[in-house]
């Protein structure tokens, strides 16, 4: 098993060795006549107006949020779903009922009106 | 037959041995070796088909598509990396280079990481992990990551609305991914890739038989993942520029593009591991090598069908990519999770509904757990259908019914 994790952690050093090469080699290699006017933001050719950081859209902080609720309990399903074949009746009905829980959920946000892009 | 990556990693290991090298430091040699070829046979594959999706597009639609450079212009991917070289490597003066520089690295990583536990055939895999689904789920969520760096740290607005975007997208789609990707588990009573593969012997066994439906939702929700077109919000050129990689210049744009590239055929190649059988397929016991052949085969069809779509469908609005995802494919999703638990439950132990072929190589059996699961896929997805056109006919009749224009009317009183 820790074998496994091994190879894992290789995998992770070697992945991050493979696109690092080409970039290394991109910046050793390529050309460098750079100018401050080339090193500005570009955002249509004008300079740029005000900070970067402008307020953007609620609604993307909503669906996060309804994101988080999803993606944290998701995760205790697969242990369940592994095993709900050896499990009596009863426990596969209470996976169910958590995820009818979930659903109730997605249900009251809706109403709410937070999936609505407006 | 013996299998020949098998045993030259035995021949390399006995080789180590001999020169006296402590078991340890063989096996992380051998590791190493594995995961190079990996990573450059996942590498390679991009590049070629970074050509392959130029020429199938362009054939969709009626053009030649790159012909130049050397034969049916097999050579344009090298071409375009050696002018890609060529290029100067800008960072804006405005940019948080920690975050800028390694976030194209990262675009890269979180798709690779996948591929180490993507078996090719019976015996040729990176890793046997017992929980080899939920590593990818996690890892694949490291795509987010990339995205948010690099649209945070460029210093741009359109890059910065570019990554908003993304990330909504991106962690939306999510739930409906994560959801589908439940069913090949619950079908197969395991997370390990390899596993859910050995349960899908025969044609009729393949998953995509006993849920078509989930494999539907995970490979619309996989495609929104990867940003394709019809998906493709979080580059929409024509409002936001690029999105987020707008200020990449050279390589560093082109792992963005490789990490795209690379996370398309992930998509085809997971499709056919989990709902189309992956290595499984005729005469694959006697010859295993065949299974390379079927997992390819299956991997490019379901690859095809991702370019088909690019080249036909146009980009869906924001809103309506929202409202697919929240209000179609997470309560289909959520139904079809709460039923197929409880049919296989008490379909498990009923055996074989039909059999053709009996004692053949070819031989069919249908169970009637597959055929309950197959009905409840079924229902589900066609009363999902008949709901929406319901309530879009519904929303067509109020609009009629109440148009909006100026009428004058005379007041109440004085009409009584």
């Amino acid at each position: 098993m820790l074998d496994n994790w091994l190879f894992i952690g290789i995998f992770v050093l070697v992945a991050g060795v493979f696109p690092a090469m080409p970039i290394i080699m991109f910046h050793l290699f390529g050309p460098k006549r750079s100018t401050p006017q080339k090193l500005e933001t570009y955002e249509c050719g004008m300079e740029t107006v005000g900070q970067t950081w402008v307020q953007f859209k609620v609604q993307y902080y909503i669906y996060a949020l309804v994101f988080l609720v999803f993606d944290v309990e998701l995760i205790f399903l697969y242990p369940w779903a592994v095993a709900f074949d050896t499990l009596p009746l009863l426990g596969v009905v209470a996976g169910v009922l958590f995820i009818f829980l979930l659903a109730d959920g997605l249900w009251y946000a809706w109403q709410k009106g937070a999936l609505e892009w407006s | 037959m013996m299998d020949p990556l098998v045993a030259l990693g035995d021949w390399l290991l006995s080789l180590a041995a001999k020169i006296n090298l402590p078991p340890a430091v063989s096996q992380v040699i051998l590791y190493l070796l594995g995961v190079s070829v990996i990573a450059t046979v996942a590498l390679v594959i991009t590049i070629f088909n970074t050509w392959l999706e130029r020429k199938i597009a362009a054939r969709l639609q009626d053009r030649i598509g790159p012909n130049r450079v050397g034969p049916w212009g097999l050579l344009q991917p090298i071409a375009d990396a050696i002018k890609m070289l060529t290029k100067e490597d800008t960072t804006p003066a405005a940019a948080d280079k920690v975050a800028y520089n390694i976030a194209p690295i990262l675009a890269v990583v979180s798709v690779l990481l996948i591929w180490a536990v993507i078996p090719f055939t019976s015996v040729w895999y990176g890793t046997k992990l017992n929980v080899a689904v939920l590593y990818i789920a996690a890892v694949g969520s490291f795509g987010v990551l990339a995205v948010l760096m690099a649209g945070w740290s460029s210093n741009n607005k359109y890059a910065l609305l570019g990554a908003f975007r993304a990330v909504s997208q991106l962690i939306s789609y999510e739930v409906p991914l994560f959801l589908s990707l439940l069913v090949p588990v619950l079908l197969a009573r395991s997370m390990d890739i390899s596993v859910i593969v050995e349960k899908q012997g025969s044609f009729l066994e393949m998953f995509v038989v006993a849920a078509p439906l989930a494999a539907l939702l995970f490979f619309i929700s996989s495609v929104a993942e990867v940003g394709r077109t019809p998906f493709d919000l979080l580059e929409a050129e024509s409002e936001i520029v690029a999105g987020y990689h707008i200020e990449y210049s050279g390589f560093k744009f082109g792992m963005f593009q490789a990490g795209e590239f690379m996370h398309t055929f992930t998509i085809g190649a997971l499709t056919a591991l989990l709902f189309l059988g992956g290595w499984q397929g005729p005469l694959v016991d006697q010859y295993p090598i065949l299974g390379l052949v079927y997992f390819m085969g299956k991997s490019f069809a379901v690859y095809f069908v991702t370019m088909w779509m690019r080249s036909t469908l146009p980009r869906i609005r924001i809103d309506h990519m929202q409202a697919l995802n929240w209000k179609i494919l997470v309560p289909v999703a959520l139904v079809l999770l709460m039923l197929t638990p409880l049919v296989d439950y008490f379909t498990k132990d009923l055996g074989v509904l039909f059999s053709a072929f009996p004692g053949s190589p070819g031989e069919l059996t249908l169970t009637w757990r597959t055929a309950a699961l197959l009905l409840t896929n079924l229902v589900v997805g066609i009363g999902a259908l008949d709901i929406i056109r319901r309530t879009s006919k519904r929303n067509t009749k109020a609009r009629q019914r109440f148009p909006e224009r100026a009428v004058a009317r005379p007041p109440k009183e004085e009409a009584a």
